[in-house]
């Protein structure tokens, strides 16, 4: 009897030392999940979805209350890519995705009130007071709350132009079916 | 070659052999394409950032001249291909599988073909090779074969890589295409040079030329040129598709295998093409920039097909109606048939990596229907990157791109033979262009994400620094009134002190 106590005690105490170093050394600081899906998210904080900015809508994702597909800058591939890291199926026809999206300035009704630059998230509009705006192409996620506050609709969304750099080979239009079998 | 590797000259494991089909073009003798009225030279012809407009519309310029600058570190120059006026610099329809439009400079040819002026290099070898390369990238000379990454480029790794071995390629493996074979029948002693100052500018210590075997006269005429240079050797290849393409040919020529990820110059060798090395001789001994090259004129819709020197810029209609074209063509290709593009419409025109334009007729442009996938292997064999197409193609068919990168999509050298093999006439190569694209398009958005993710915790960092900025000096302007009034009355109680909150407080 003295034997199977001695050696489930020890047993049990080497264990519980196991799980306790395992338990310091493999710490986790927060959710870890939120934290991977705020990295996929465009992080320019422009308020679309209704939370106040990336991190908070990438914590709803995470604990389930909001949809994989609230992100309009990010599209259906970013809705795709989220799907993924969550394991869930979403029906991607759903999202009216136009693709990626630039702001561009009217030129010639531009008031210069530079309302639409203090609005941007990522600092894509440059122009003076009284001097035409424009807006950077390259630092522009599409978010559209420039639009919203142009007094004189100056400000337009349109389809990022496919160029012969970045067009892509459509896909071979063969049933999947036929190839997978 | 020695008896010895004749008998036991062993055939390539991988690869296909297709009908070459290039007589009897590659046996006419060179012509020389009349200057057409209008060149429209695109600003984007090799890998790299498309060069920038440096002329003005109605400006006049001569042959060679600079019109365009290279942008960015990997670029080419652009040089006007005659002498003319310059119509028009606005968008054409580029020689691309996508027909979208690309920058491009109209020249109105004034007949003369007049050379500017030229600074020929009497001995190139006295030079430093960073001049030689310097000078390479000056006359704006890309990668001849079809991949145009700009020459000086890959001189300047070569020699950082310290390169031991130069190949010569002469490959040119594809079927039609002859304008290799032509330039070192006819121009074997320019190509010789042309290779040996290539040599002197990367460090190479010997050059190991390889010709496909099925181009016997150009073989005879290489090693005429070579013998006098006791380190260039002349090697016929095995006659088999893709033998011109880098890694194929460096493994025949000298047995090492370029790892995956890895350049050719990591192994030890270089590999330029042997237009590329006539043009260099061009460039150093004439000071000539590329403005010209050789484009094989061939396929079924052709009734005197050819090879001829035209000026970069021609339009390809200009080509066809040279070489007559008898019907409508079924299909126009703008280099060979297995790697080639098919091209829109003939309104486009050719480019410094147009080696060759094809016009099939409705028997050679036919295109049977894809079936399915009966897992038979053939494209397996024929793969010369030892890869599963199979496999690739089936999981880019679900869009699972990640699994096909897994079978090594990344190594895919697009040749073609697995689509080329299938009996099921699969579309395998367009699948893995299909993929590769659709990576790098997310790639490019990941990088994109990244920038705008950055710009956007730049602008929160501005805004609350703006915001204490603005507390501190109202607190400041407060203090300084407190201490007036103070000093003005001693004795008057002072007013009880604002709460200043500092905005970035007050915002959240």
């Amino acid at each position: 009897m003295w034997l199977a106590i001695f050696s489930l005690t020890l047993l049990g105490t080497l264990l519980g030392l196991v799980l306790g170093v395992a338990a310091k050394h493999f710490h986790v600081e927060g959710d870890s999940l939120a934290a991977e899906i705020e990295a996929l998210m465009p992080g320019s904080n422009c308020g679309q979805c209704g939370f106040a900015g990336c991190p908070r809508a990438a914590a709803a994702i995470a604990e389930g209350s909001a949809p994989v597909t609230l992100c309009p800058p990010g599209g259906k591939a970013l809705a795709q890519a989220l799907a993924a890291k969550l394991g869930i199926s979403i029906d991607l026809d759903a999202i009216s995705d136009q693709g990626p999206q630039v702001a561009s300035v009217a030129e010639e009704i531009c008031i210069g009130c530079c309302r639409c630059s203090k609005v941007c998230p990522t600092d894509a509009i440059v122009g003076a007071a009284k001097q035409i705006h424009n807006v950077i192409r390259e630092a522009c996620t599409g978010c559209g709350n420039c639009v919203d506050r142009c007094p004189t609709e100056a400000l337009l969304l349109q389809p990022l132009p496919i160029t012969v750099q970045h067009w892509v080979w459509p896909k071979p239009a063969v049933a999947p079916a036929a190839l997978a079998a | 070659m020695g008896i010895f590797e004749k008998i036991f000259r062993r055939h390539p494991h991988w690869g296909v052999h297709p009908d070459d089909h290039k007589l009897p073009a590659a046996d006419v003798p060179l012509r020389v394409l009349p200057l057409p009225e209008r060149l429209y030279v695109p600003m984007q012809q090799h890998v790299g950032g498309p060069a920038r407009p440096v002329v003005l519309v109605g400006q006049r310029v001569r042959k060679g001249e600079l019109i365009a600058e290279a942008q960015g570190k990997v670029s080419a120059p652009v040089h006007a291909p005659t002498s003319g006026e310059v119509s028009a610099i606005g968008e054409i329809t580029a020689p691309h599988p996508s027909g979208l439009a690309q920058l491009a400079i109209t020249i109105a040819a004034d007949g003369a073909d007049a050379w500017c002026e030229r600074q020929p290099v009497a001995d190139p070898f006295v030079l430093a090779p960073e001049e030689i390369a310097q000078r390479t990238a000056a006359a704006g000379v890309v990668g001849l074969g079809g991949a145009t990454f700009p020459a000086a480029v890959k001189f300047n790794l070569g020699r950082r890589l310290k390169v031991t071995t130069l190949i010569v390629n002469g490959g040119e493996c594809e079927p039609y295409l002859s304008s290799d074979d032509r330039i070192m029948r006819d121009r074997a002693e320019e190509v010789v040079d042309g290779l040996r100052i290539v040599m002197y500018a990367i460090g190479a210590r010997e050059a190991l030329v390889g010709i496909e075997d099925n181009k016997p006269q150009a073989i005879a005429a290489m090693r005429a040129a070579a013998a006098a240079f006791g380190n260039v050797q002349v090697r016929p290849v095995p006659a088999h598709y893709p033998m011109g393409s880098d890694k194929q040919l460096i493994q025949t020529l000298t047995g090492k295998e370029v790892p995956a990820d890895a350049r050719a110059a990591e192994v030890g060798v270089l590999v330029h093409n042997v237009s590329t090395c006539a043009a260099v001789h061009r460039a150093l001994r004439h000071g000539e920039a590329l403005v010209e090259r050789i484009v094989t004129l061939n396929g079924g819709a052709l009734t005197r097909p050819g090879n001829v020197l035209a000026a970069i810029g021609t339009p390809v209609v200009d080509l066809l109606r040279f070489a007559g074209v008898s019907g409508r063509p079924a299909r126009l290709v703008l280099g060979g048939p297995m790697m080639g593009i098919v091209l829109p419409h003939a309104r486009v025109p050719i480019v410094k990596g147009a080696s060759g334009i094809l016009a099939f007729d409705a028997d050679e442009a036919r295109t049977p229907a894809a079936g399915p996938c009966i897992r038979c292997g053939s494209c397996t064999r024929a793969c010369p990157m030892g890869l599963l197409p199979l496999e690739m193609a089936s999981r880019i068919g679900v869009d699972d791109l990640d699994g096909a990168t897994g079978f090594g999509l990344s190594d895919c050298i697009g040749c073609g033979c697995c689509a080329y093999v299938c009996p099921s006439h699969i579309p395998l190569v367009q699948y893995f262009s299909y993929a590769k694209g659709e990576l790098s398009a997310r790639e490019r958005g990941k990088l994109r994400n990244d920038a705008t993710r950055r710009l956007a915790e730049e602008r929160l960092a501005r805004l609350e620094r703006e915001a204490r900025d603005k507390a501190a000096a109202a607190a400041q302007r407060k203090a300084g009134r407190d201490a007036a009034r103070a000093a003005a009355g001693a004795g008057v109680r002072p007013l009880p002190e604002r709460v200043v909150k500092p905005a970035s407080e007050a915002a959240t």
